[in-house]
């Protein structure tokens, strides 16, 4: 299989958790497609790293695991403080910030 | 032989990915991610990425989906909610610039003039993207790497705890935030002494 194949198949993941993240609207689905867009990116460094033989891209998939960790030690953290606070689990309704 | 388990792994990836997008209940959401790291993980290993792979499956597809579930459990018992008060308009824009980022990226990708994305790849040398090359990587050439994302991990442990800890209203006046303790110390340091010694002798104010 050429290395065009993986990089659609990443760009396609990449568009599904971009179209779940405007679509949406409960905060956890939201994360959730959040971790879809970086698989697809890390597949893509993975696949890149094939193509030129070097571990470089490998590193840098397990880097982005672990900031896709720590994104969503924090992300549920958030989830739960507001579910703790009695706030609605929607983030339409959370527009104090006018976002 | 690669081309069939290709096309195995890609279909389930991809269809992973609708499921997490498009099923109601988040608990499904979840479970279909779970399968959708598998699949990319077996991608992984058709890219000679052993290890990768192995982080995958025991990492995201065990420990952070775990997590996952247990917030899906605690937050749970909402009304599945998808595109009800947001409009029906708003919801077609949103999946006509998704599909047009995917077009655009395609584009770019069959039509770009890199040689080296139409063969198989690099020749394949023993230790690539086997575990004892990576730490070897991690412990030489991405040293500081590896040192700035174990910071990371402990501050983002920590701001978790902060976050989600259990306080009792917002005007709790036995809640210490970093703030208060600093002020604190700058008191004790300053003035007062005696003061902050009958405090730390436990008298009320």
């Amino acid at each position: 299989m050429s290395l065009t194949w993986y990089l659609v198949v990443s760009a396609l993941i990449f568009c599904i958790g971009a179209g779940g993240v405007l679509v949406r609207r409960n905060p956890l689905v939201i994360l959730l497609c959040l971790e879809l867009m970086l698989n697809a990116a890390n597949l893509a460094l993975v696949a890149f790293a094939r193509a030129h033989g070097d571990m470089g891209g490998q590193i840098f998939a397990l880097i982005v695991m672990v900031v896709a960790a720590c994104e969503v030690a924090v992300g549920l953290g958030l989830v739960v403080a507001l579910h703790r606070r009695r706030l609605p689990i929607d983030v339409d309704e959370l527009r104090e910030l006018q976002g | 032989m690669a081309a069939v388990f290709f096309f195995i792994a890609a279909i389930g990836a991809v269809a992973g990915a609708i499921g997490t997008v498009s099923l109601r209940n988040p608990f499904y959401s979840v479970l279909a991610l779970v399968g959708h790291l598998i699949s990319l993980a077996a991608l992984f290993l058709l890219l000679r990425a052993e290890f990768v792979a192995a982080a995958q499956v025991i990492v995201y597809a065990g420990a952070v989906m775990v997590l996952y579930v247990f917030v899906v459990a605690y937050v749970g018992g909402m009304e599945p909610t998808i595109g009800t008060s947001t409009g029906k308009g708003l919801r077609f824009v949103s999946i006509f610039f998704a599909l047009a980022i995917f077009v655009e990226l395609a584009i770019a990708l069959i039509g770009t003039g890199l040689a080296g994305l139409d063969r198989k790849g690099a020749p394949y040398h023993a230790p690539f993207g086997e575990p004892a090359e990576v730490g070897r990587q991690f412990l030489t050439t991405y040293l500081v790497v590896f040192e700035v994302a174990s910071l990371l991990l402990l501050i983002a442990a920590v701001g978790a705890v902060i976050l989600a800890r259990r306080r009792a209203g917002l005007a709790d006046p036995r809640e210490l935030s970093v703030g208060d303790l600093l002020r604190r110390g700058e008191l004790a340091a300053g003035d007062a002494a005696g003061e902050s010694m009958l405090e730390a002798g436990g008298r009320k104010r």
